[in-house]
């Protein structure tokens, strides 16, 4: 069974091999426990408690997809529908520092496609993909808003503005 | 607590006086100073938008803390605003009284300006804007062209107030609006003026928002919900991002504005999570408003309640339609609703909702304050009011600029704009993003408003603006706007999944030199049927970006199809590399060629076999002269 | 009542009903996939679009209520294209092997692309590539067929109750999944086949034991014997063989069915099945006419009664019975055989 959910990944991703770490992650899931107590009664609350998943545990693992789903009482299907729908939810794990590089129109006529493209031939992984030493993930980003910066990407929180290809090794330094 | 209007009077009064100064730019350098209530000499004004926030304003204005400190000035304010529009010259600065603009300012640059403009009043002419001198005057910011022929409603306090404070908002007649709805005028009432102004939503479609909170008005039920549209997700489009951080309460007032006008207490912010600066500012602006008592129960001593909430998105573009946002407030995916009843009658968990932008909402309090009239003065008749548009791409002032409905794409791109940098050429003008199209330059002197860039088979869409020049390549521009939406579709409905995937490949055979004329006729009879039956508005446009090219740029579809060339030189695939006169014949290049089709002997010049050629560049690298070109 | 002009001739219509229903009502055909009476407007398939007069765009006539004085084309040029053109977009994206397909004969894709002159799928590019999913052991899912009706979802979702599945990704890589696309048999699918049933194309098939192509079945209609419920079923009958069953519309189970009235057919044609009764003569059961086995049946009671009194008996029903039966049941047992002591399964 193992095969079919990962070539699916395989689409978006590339193959890692991975278990969740229950002991590891007592503190984060006692988080979202407490998060979900709190919140389980707003109308609509699964976004929030995804994206709160999200936040502590780098992604969404099925173990914690199904915690959520006996907890709200809501299916597991459309769990991971949403999982799977919006952009920012990833069901493999994020690198610790994840790169936004800005692919919107602005930054696109100024050349966004070259910086991703060395970001890609420095770390040798695409979009939606996560370093084997899981330092770095890079994500598909649309406009940041920063348009005035041209070309743009972000890390982490950080906004990098008026970027040529020559800045991006010393930028990802600053990470390693 | 409880607000009265005598209070928001008097925090009104008292912080007017700390502000003084910094309204000289808000009544365009017209000094109203009653000096008496001056309480500072000098304010340092801080750009903290987009741009110059991650450029650094924050450790500016802590640097500028620290100098004045040193130099034991008492007088002298500094604070930081949001955003002031013209964020390629980034990091901004402007000192008053005077208005004297500075930028690209970097943290270095602090200690002297401190110590000639604010000891000295010495001005440091190194550091001024570029458009801020002429004929070697120096011109304050309210003069340099970039400004002078914008118009500010929506963005009336971005760049002036700081957005971190609530009193500064209300200095400038923040929550009078409000006040005036709840307790001088009926539900009715507000439609009407509302109704009267013809405001337009600035999200997109155009919709008249008195009409639509109208038909939210008369629909009887027991809860109603009012939603913020600020899922900005037009790529090159941040007006919306630089309201809600430069002036996030604005959108509340509004917000509660329209919650009293269609009998709501429940509002919601659906906010892109790309944005966590805006989400921050616009958390700190509730909690401040609900402590003065102007959101939360029985505002200005009524019976008026009204709550806010912010909902975050998860990154999904399709996600800014009405009712794909709705579910995904509802905790779906955000996949458009069929449209069998308006959503002003059954919207979010069936309820009527009125949904509006953000820049819609940050217009209502003026209008409220100024009546209908006021509004209608500005603009044209079709189109009353300003928009603001973000201008991105190939020209010398990026930035965000508000003008006056009806102003020409020329006056905005050349006047404001400041035209195409690097000597280059002005091609066209993509407007309204991926849902938008391109204009040629025959069309510069159309007039911006809903109407005229329909005609031209463009929309206004939420105000993006990206100027492209001769260098780019409008095929390649239709990809990527394909590209995206095929990226973004939700996958419901067949001609947006299926069909914008067929856009997409084709054109990426046009422009790897694949494509066949028959193509061209394929993309237009696709065209048609993708807009003509797709389901929500991301469907319906998506083809626009193509449309808008193939009409008016046809030449180039057909070079790319039929002559395998891209006359801007931009389709990396459909280039070829020549060797010229330069050459010195140093054999590099031929040595390097990993297809070894390069000729020429020793110190003569070499010549590339195109045919053999594999287009990598390895001869464009290696070349010591630059003699190897590709067109 | 609301006055309408369809194709240029006027109506009189309920009012509040979509123009799908009228036109259904009128007889007038409109194409769709992804509609179903039974559940809300979904408006994703676009093939039931019609060209109402003021309307800038075409709009899907299974989620646009009829208004008094509207005027509609469901079948002019343009309708015609547009849906031409979602045919072909459909099928550019689906595997050309209608011959060995499962479903030929009963395929709606099929049936439009035909109506509409489709012959081919014109669009040339990506393709779904999926693995087949084989693990229910009572029907296959191939997702390379699925045309993302979104119908058995819902009816998964809305009617069954199961949400055994759901839409996993989205644009282009949408697909119809178990939770993490590991497959039905790892989900909380119950395997009632209300999914199959309302698939319009061979994405969900069921499993048949027996080759048979639609054109060859007569449906027989029958009350499904499993339960008191009296489910609706058609029987599939193939030359004198049941070969499947399909779940009837109406009441009371309005096409749905359960995985043992869906699939537990194949009782029908076991060699072991009784088709006469047995009475045991000689120690060896032989077998006899139904009138010899309900008087063997009184003669052993009434002997029985006689000898040991109507207290010897006790009587024990079944839930596979329906109300009206087991009243009778009872009734025989108390007012004939004269005891109380009779029960059913289903209180046990």
């Amino acid at each position: 069974m193992k095969a079919v959910f990962f070539d699916n990944l395989a689409k978006g991703g590339n193959k890692m091999e991975f278990k969740f770490n229950w002991e590891g992650n007592k503190e984060r899931v006692e988080q979202l426990n407490s998060f979900m107590k709190e919140k389980r009664y707003k109308k609509g609350a699964l976004m929030m408690i995804l994206q709160e998943a999200q936040d502590l545990f780098g992604y969404l693992p099925i173990e914690i997809q199904k915690m959520i789903s006996k907890e709200l009482n809501i299916p597991l299907s459309e769990i991971y529908g949403v999982a799977t729908f919006y952009s920012q939810f990833s069901l493999i794990p994020k690198g610790e520092n994840v790169i936004g590089v800005c692919l919107g129109t602005a930054c696109y006529v100024k050349g966004g496609q070259d910086i991703l493209a060395k970001i890609e031939e420095i770390l040798g992984i695409t979009i939606a993909e996560t370093t084997p030493d899981r330092k770095f993930s890079i994500d598909a980003t649309r406009c940041l808003g920063s348009c005035g910066l041209a070309p743009v990407m972000m890390i982490n929180d950080e906004i990098y503005g008026r970027l040529t290809v020559d800045d991006v090794e010393e930028i990802l330094n600053k990470y390693r | 607590m409880m607000i009265t209007i005598e209070m928001l009077n008097e925090i009104k009064k008292k912080t007017l006086k700390t502000m003084t100064l910094r309204l000289e730019k808000k009544n365009n350098g017209i000094s109203s100073i009653n000096k008496e209530n001056v309480s500072d000499k000098k304010h340092v004004l801080i750009c903290g938008g987009p741009g110059c926030h991650s450029s650094g304003a924050d450790e500016l204005k802590k640097r500028f803390e620290q100098k004045i400190d040193k130099e034991e000035l008492t007088d002298v304010n500094v604070s930081i605003a949001g955003c002031f529009g013209l964020c390629e010259s980034g990091p901004n600065i402007e000192i008053y009284p005077g208005g004297t603009f500075y930028s690209q300012v970097k943290i270095d640059d602090v200690d002297e300006i401190v110590e000639k403009h604010l000891c000295r009043d010495e001005v440091v002419e190194r550091l001024l804007n570029e458009g801020a001198i002429k004929e070697e005057n120096i011109k304050p910011v309210f003069e340099v062209d970039f400004y002078k022929k914008q118009e500010k409603i929506a963005l009336r306090n971005c760049g002036i107030i700081d957005y971190n404070s609530i009193d500064e908002y209300i200095a400038l007649d923040g929550y009078q609006a409000l006040a005036k709805a709840l307790t001088e005028m009926t539900q009715e009432e507000v439609i009407d003026i509302m109704k009267k102004s013809n405001l337009r939503g600035r999200g997109g479609a155009g919709f008249p928002t008195g009409r639509k909170w109208e038909t939210a008005f008369k629909y009887e039920a027991d809860k109603k919900y009012v939603i913020c549209n600020a899922d900005e997700g037009d790529p090159g489009a941040f007006m919306d991002r630089s309201i809600l951080e430069g002036d996030p309460h604005s959108v509340l007032e509004a917000m509660a504005i329209c919650g009293y006008a269609i009998g709501s207490d429940q509002g919601y912010i659906y906010v892109r999570a790309e944005y966590p600066v805006a989400v921050q500012r616009l958390k700190t602006a509730i909690k401040k408003a609900k402590e003065k008592g102007l959101l939360g129960e029985n505002i200005f001593g009524t019976e008026f309640n009204f709550n806010i909430e912010i909902r975050l998105g998860a990154g999904a573009f399709v996600c800014g339609e009405g009712t794909a946002l709705m579910e995904s407030i509802e905790g779906k995916r955000g996949m458009p609703r069929p449209k069998i009843n308006r959503t002003a009658h059954k919207g979010l968990w069936g309820k009527p909702t009125i949904i509006n932008n953000v820049e819609t909402l940050a217009n209502v309090p003026p209008i409220i304050t100024k009546g209908a009239k006021w509004l209608k003065s500005i603009g044209t008749e079709d189109s009353p009011g300003t928009k603001v548009f973000a201008l991105g791409g190939k020209i010398k002032n990026t930035g965000l600029v508000e003008v006056p409905m009806g102003t020409t794409l020329r006056e905005i791109i050349f006047d404001i704009g400041g035209g195409i940098p690097n000597g280059k050429k002005f091609k066209a003008v993509q407007t309204g993003g991926p849902s938008g199209g391109c204009i040629p330059e025959e069309f510069l002197d159309t007039p911006v408003d809903f109407a005229s860039l329909g005609k031209i088979g463009s929309i206004m869409g939420s105000g993006g603006m990206i100027v492209l020049d001769d260098t780019d390549c409008m095929v390649d521009i239709a990809r990527f706007f394909l590209d995206f939406t095929v990226d973004e579709s939700c996958g419901k409905c067949v001609p947006c999944r299926e069909g914008t995937k067929r856009m997409l490949e084709i054109l990426e055979r046009i422009t790897k030199g694949k494509g066949t004329p028959e193509d061209l006729d394929r993309l237009e009879s696709l065209s048609e049927a993708i807009t003509d039956s797709s389901l929500c508005g991301l469907g319906q446009t998506a083809s626009n970006p193509v449309k808008s090219t193939m009409k008016y740029f046809r030449h180039e579809y057909e070079a790319h199809v039929k002559e395998i060339r891209c006359p801007a030189g931009s389709c990396q695939e459909l280039l070829q590399f020549f060797i010229t006169d330069k050459c010195v014949g140093c054999t590099k290049c031929a040595n390097n060629c990993p297809a070894s089709c390069i000729s020429g002997n020793l110190k003569e010049r070499h010549v590339i076999d195109t045919e053999q050629c594999i287009k990598c560049g390895t001869c464009m690298e290696v070349c010591p002269v630059g003699a190897v070109i590709k067109k | 009542m609301a006055e309408i002009t369809i194709n240029a001739k006027k109506y009189q219509v309920n009012s509040g009903i979509t123009i799908l229903e009228a036109c259904n009502r009128l007889g007038i055909s409109i194409p769709t996939l992804c509609h179903d009476d039974r559940l809300e407007p979904y408006a994703a398939c676009r093939l039931c679009v019609v060209e109402v007069k003021g309307k800038k765009n075409l709009q899907t006539s299974c989620s646009t209520k009829i208004r008094d004085g509207m005027v509609v084309e469901t079948h002019n040029k343009r309708v015609i294209n547009a849906r031409k053109e979602v045919l072909d977009l459909l099928f550019s994206n689906h595997p050309e092997d209608c011959l060995t397909c499962e479903k030929a004969g009963g395929c709606k894709l099929q049936d439009y692309c035909y109506e509409y002159g489709v012959e081919e799928g014109t669009y040339v590019g990506e393709k779904k590539d999926y693995h087949i999913d084989d693990s229910n052991p009572f029907y296959t899912y191939d997702p390379n067929k699925c045309i993302l009706c979104g119908k058995c979802v819902r009816v998964c979702d809305e009617l069954q109750c199961t949400n055994a599945i759901g839409l996993g990704n989205r644009g282009f890589d949408s697909k119809v999944v178990t939770p993490f696309d590991l497959g039905l048999a790892t989900s909380n699918c119950v395997s009632c086949g209300n999914c199959v049933a309302v698939c319009p194309v061979g994405a969900l098939t069921p499993k048949k034991k027996e080759k048979y192509r639609t054109w060859e079945i007569r449906k027989v209609k029958t009350t499904c014997s499993y339960c008191g419920v009296g489910c609706q079923i058609e029987l599939l009958v193939k030359g004198d063989k049941v070969v499947g069953v399909e779940p009837a519309r109406g009441t009371p189970n309005d096409g749905l069915l359960c995985v043992k009235g869906r699939f537990g057919y194949s009782f029908i044609n076991h060699s072991d099945r009784l088709k006469a009764p047995l009475i045991k003569r000689n120690g060896e059961f032989e077998e006899a006419t139904w009138e010899e086995a309900y008087d063997l049946i009184i003669d052993k009671i009434s002997e029985i009664k006689e000898e040991y009194g109507s207290e010897s008996f006790a009587g024990l029903t079944s839930a596979r019975c329906t109300n009206e039966e087991n009243y009778l049941f009872q009734k025989m047992f108390r007012a004939l055989i004269g005891t109380n002591n009779v029960d059913h399964c289903a209180r046990l």
